[in-house]
């Protein structure tokens, strides 16, 4: 009998069987587990305007500069937010994992800015930060969204919306956007063509997925630190109050983090104005050390984790000098 | 030669090699100089997240294919000493081809994408790409069943295993419901569609830029060099544990993210594994040149062959390693990743092509090489910029790591993402001018080939270059 390096249909069917094994095992058998398609009731499809902002993010390629998972690693955790889950992605078609970090992690962006600072953000990312390599795309806002496909699309993925619900959904966001009230009003505006302030924009999509990324599973956590974190700071003053050399410091370290949304001299932009007497969550040392480490709900990200303790006291006693 | 070879496809396919290997190298510089030079995102198409598409796609698909059709039509008819079962189909299938990859690359440049890597292309274009294969594997197999040459040559094997490989890979991994002629989502949701993905990834890795890649150096060399494979035995361990491992492995890509974690230890087991049957072949490639490695001076392609698969044996063993949990840790999502994806591209897969147009353009048309000189100075220029870029990825990537991870003493981050960023503003300079350097090289190969296809015949015929 001739061996199989003579007869090349036998070889390549036995090339066939020999590749199928791992390819069996590996992942045709895990497709049936329950271990990679968790479902989790907190885990919430995209609505049909944070599904659009998700397919522009496709288009444009942002996965291949931002990855979606964060790790269970120590530093990764500080720097981004609690590690990726798996029923996290059960509405995710495509994943978007990524393979390369050239930007930070976007798993857990949702909710961390207002909305105006992705506009600003977005529009023009080295008007924030000077060092930044992300292409600008201002013309996102410079394009109508396309909705003619949204049902369909919300069909195809299974999310069991009515098209009645769909319309409605894009018709409340736009109303949103467009309202005289939204907080992003002022960015938005100087951006968007006057032909579009009234319309959805591509920007208000992508702005709206952002916004959504890791956001129903930061909701489950909320409660959680924010009441452990208030605790560990009774009674606290100021080391650096007073001090130049701190002061100094602390100005440094306000214009690289703090300056792209309370502005360069703190007079305010995307966040309130610092210099002014007046302030939301109290002034007192304690008050202000517990609005920078833990953040405030509508956009002040939490600073604890990236800022040493000494490094928000210098900031503190940077914009105390500002008031005199 | 007593056989007439149909070789209009072998032609066909190399001239669309260098142009897709042109096209993908000037994308490949905009984008290097895109990282540290953001104004370059002048439009839409022009933007890095587009770009870079367009660059993995037109390499891979564009000039490796085309490479990798080119070899395979000429070795297939060579190591069968039959010509072409179906010349033209074959023909058909360099048109269909150049259709294909040029549509890619405009629905690319205008973000019609599946944003699955290597897989990007969407539905309308995955059926082309599916025909395409199928009039590949119609030749393929209608030729070995003719074929005057009774036992197969490894190269044939490796051949066939890309072919089986691909179809199965391509198919599962693409398999999307439409929504219209330019958008689709994938039928796989979250964890799953990662894995399948990176399954998907990894195997065209091994599929595409190491089986067929490995056939032209099992048959180029011994003919380049006129020595025969060290060792059969060896040969067959290597194919069938390769073939058998590979489709094992994808979750290295996938590391400590949420998948599976038994997913993740098998697919880490099988890349250690991975090391023995793809040094199987670096040794097999050494001990051919047992005895007469002055060659490595006197015949010109003997170098660049030994170079491409030492490129290739350092990195299946960089591969392995960085799948390690505690090296993915530090390594994964860095540019030394993008280190390791260049030197396996520009020091195995284009060194191994070029080495292997070098010797197959000449017979082709009857001549010798242009310039033997041209093509050591296109040797030493390819791989001085590949180190280059190579290297500073390297270094680049660990500096990189270190800086996400680097903590002070009360526990804080010390580095903003940003400040890592700033910092590695001089490695993507650097990485430029190693691409630069590249590039120049592979002018200078492209000009040696097509000048050799241009000029008349002087005479010399097959046992010219033997002697080279
Ligand atoms: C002039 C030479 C080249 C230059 C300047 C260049 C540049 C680049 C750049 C800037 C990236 C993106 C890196 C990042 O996102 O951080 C990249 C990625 C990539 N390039 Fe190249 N490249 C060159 C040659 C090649 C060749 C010859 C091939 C293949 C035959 C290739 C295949 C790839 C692949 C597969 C990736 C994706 C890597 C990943 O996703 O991890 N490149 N290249
Ligand atoms: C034993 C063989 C190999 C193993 C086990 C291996 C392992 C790996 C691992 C673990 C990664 C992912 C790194 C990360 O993201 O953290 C990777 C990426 C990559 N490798 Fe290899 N490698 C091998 C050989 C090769 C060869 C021969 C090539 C040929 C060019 C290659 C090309 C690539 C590419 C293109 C990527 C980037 C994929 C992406 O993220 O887009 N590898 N490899």
């Amino acid at each position: 009998m001739a061996s199989i390096y003579q007869r090349p249909i036998a070889f390549a069917v036995t090339a066939a069987v020999v590749v199928l094994v791992g390819t069996l095992v590996t992942v045709i058998i895990p497709l049936f587990m329950p271990s990679t398609q968790p479902v989790k009731e907190y885990v919430k499809p995209y609505t049909a305007i944070e599904l659009e902002g998700r397919d522009i993010y496709i288009r444009e390629g942002c996965n291949n500069c931002h990855t979606q998972t964060v790790r269970p690693i120590r530093t990764e955790v500080a720097r981004y937010g609690d590690y990726s889950k798996p029923e996290e992605f059960a509405y995710d078609r495509p994943f978007l994992w990524g393979s390369k970090r050239t930007g930070p992690d976007l798993a857990r962006i949702g909710g961390k800015y207002p909305d105006a600072w992705h506009y600003k953000h977005m529009n023009d990312p080295r008007s924030m930060f000077a060092k930044s390599n992300m292409p600008a795309y201002g013309w996102l806002a410079k394009r109508p969204l396309d909705t003619s496909l949204s049902y369909k699309k919300t069909k195809v993925l299974g999310y069991g919306y009515t098209e009645e619900e769909v319309r409605r959904q894009i018709e409340e966001y736009r109303r949103k956007v467009t309202s005289p009230d939204y907080p992003a009003k002022k960015i938005r505006d100087q951006i968007t063509p006057p032909e579009l302030r009234d319309r959805l924009t591509e920007m208000d999509a992508i702005v709206a997925y952002l916004q959504k990324i890791g956001r129903d599973y930061k909701e489950t956590q909320k409660g959680v630190v924010q009441a452990a974190a208030v605790e560990t700071f009774e009674e606290m003053k100021n080391p650096y109050e007073g001090m130049p050399e701190a002061i100094e410091q602390g100005r440094e370290i306000f214009q690289e983090k703090c300056s792209a949304c309370h502005g360069p001299d703190a007079k305010g932009s995307i966040g309130p104005n610092l210099t002014d007497d007046e302030w939301k969550y109290g002034w007192s040392d304690r008050e202000v050390f517990i609005s920078i480490s833990n953040g405030r709900p509508n956009g002040m990200p939490a600073w604890g984790q990236i800022l040493s303790e000494d490094d928000i006291w210098k900031v503190i006693a940077y914009i105390r000098s500002l008031k005199i | 030669m007593e056989t007439k070879y149909d070789d209009w496809a072998v032609k066909g396919f190399a001239v669309s090699a260098l142009f897709w290997l042109v096209v993908g190298l000037l994308v490949g510089l905009w984008i290097a100089v895109e990282m540290f030079y953001p104004k370059l995102n002048l439009t839409p198409w022009l933007s890095f997240g587009r770009l870079r598409v367009v660059h993995t796609n037109g390499l891979g698909l564009g000039f490796g294919l085309a490479g990798i059709f080119a070899c395979s039509y000429y070795m297939l008819q060579r190591l069968t000493r039959t010509p072409l079962a179906f010349p033209g189909l074959a023909k058909f299938h360099v048109v269909l081809f150049n259709l294909a990859i040029a549509l890619a690359a405009l629905s690319l440049f205008a973000g019609m994408n599946t944003s699955k890597e290597y897989a990007e292309l969407e539905w309308p274009l995955d059926l082309g790409v599916v025909i395409m294969w199928v009039v590949f594997a119609i030749n393929v197999f209608g030729t070995l069943i003719k074929r005057q040459e009774k036992q197969m040559y490894i190269s044939l094997w490796y051949i066939l295993g890309m072919t089986v490989a691909v179809a199965i890979l391509y198919i599962l991994n693409n398999l999307e419901i439409p929504v219209s002629l330019t958008k689709s989502y994938t039928v796989y949701s979250g964890v799953n569609d990662a894995n399948i993905q990176w399954w998907y990834g990894h195997n065209v890795v091994g599929f595409i830029f190491t089986f067929p890649i490995l056939a032209m150096f099992y048959y180029f060399l011994p003919k380049a060099t006129g020595l025969p494979i060290y060792s059969h035995r060896l040969s067959i361990i290597s194919f069938w544990s390769l073939a058998f491992a590979y489709l094992w492995t994808g979750a290295h890509h996938l590391m400590l993210t949420p998948l599976p974690e038994w997913i993740q230890t098998v697919g880490l087991a099988f890349s250690i594994f991975l090391i023995a049957p793809s040094w199987g072949s670096v040794v097999n490639g050494y001990m051919t040149m047992q005895g007469n490695w002055d060659m490595m001076r006197t015949n010109y392609l003997t170098k660049f062959f030994i170079m491409g698969i030492t490129f290739y044996g350092l990195q299946t063993i960089q591969g392995p390693t960085q799948a390690l949990r505690t090296l993915t840790a530090f390594f994964h999502y860095t540019d030394w990743v993008i280190g390791h994806v260049h030197m396996g591209t520009m020091g195995w897969v284009t060194m191994t092509i070029a080495a292997s147009f070098y010797y197959m353009i000449p017979k082709l048309y009857g001549r010798e090489i242009h310039s033997v000189k041209l093509a050591n100075v296109s040797f030493w220029i390819v791989l001085i910029g590949q180190l280059v870029y190579t290297v500073t990825m390297w270094i680049g990537g660990i500096q990189q790591g270190a800086m996400w991870k680097a903590t002070n003493p009360d526990g804080s981050l010390t580095y903003s993402v940003l400040d890592s960023i700033a910092a590695l503003y001089p490695y993507w300079k650097i990485r430029f001018l190693g691409g630069l350097i590249y590039f120049v090289g592979i002018l200078i190969f492209i000009y040696n080939i097509l000048m050799t296809m241009k000029r008349p015949t002087e005479g010399a015929t097959e046992v010219a270059t033997q002697a080279a």
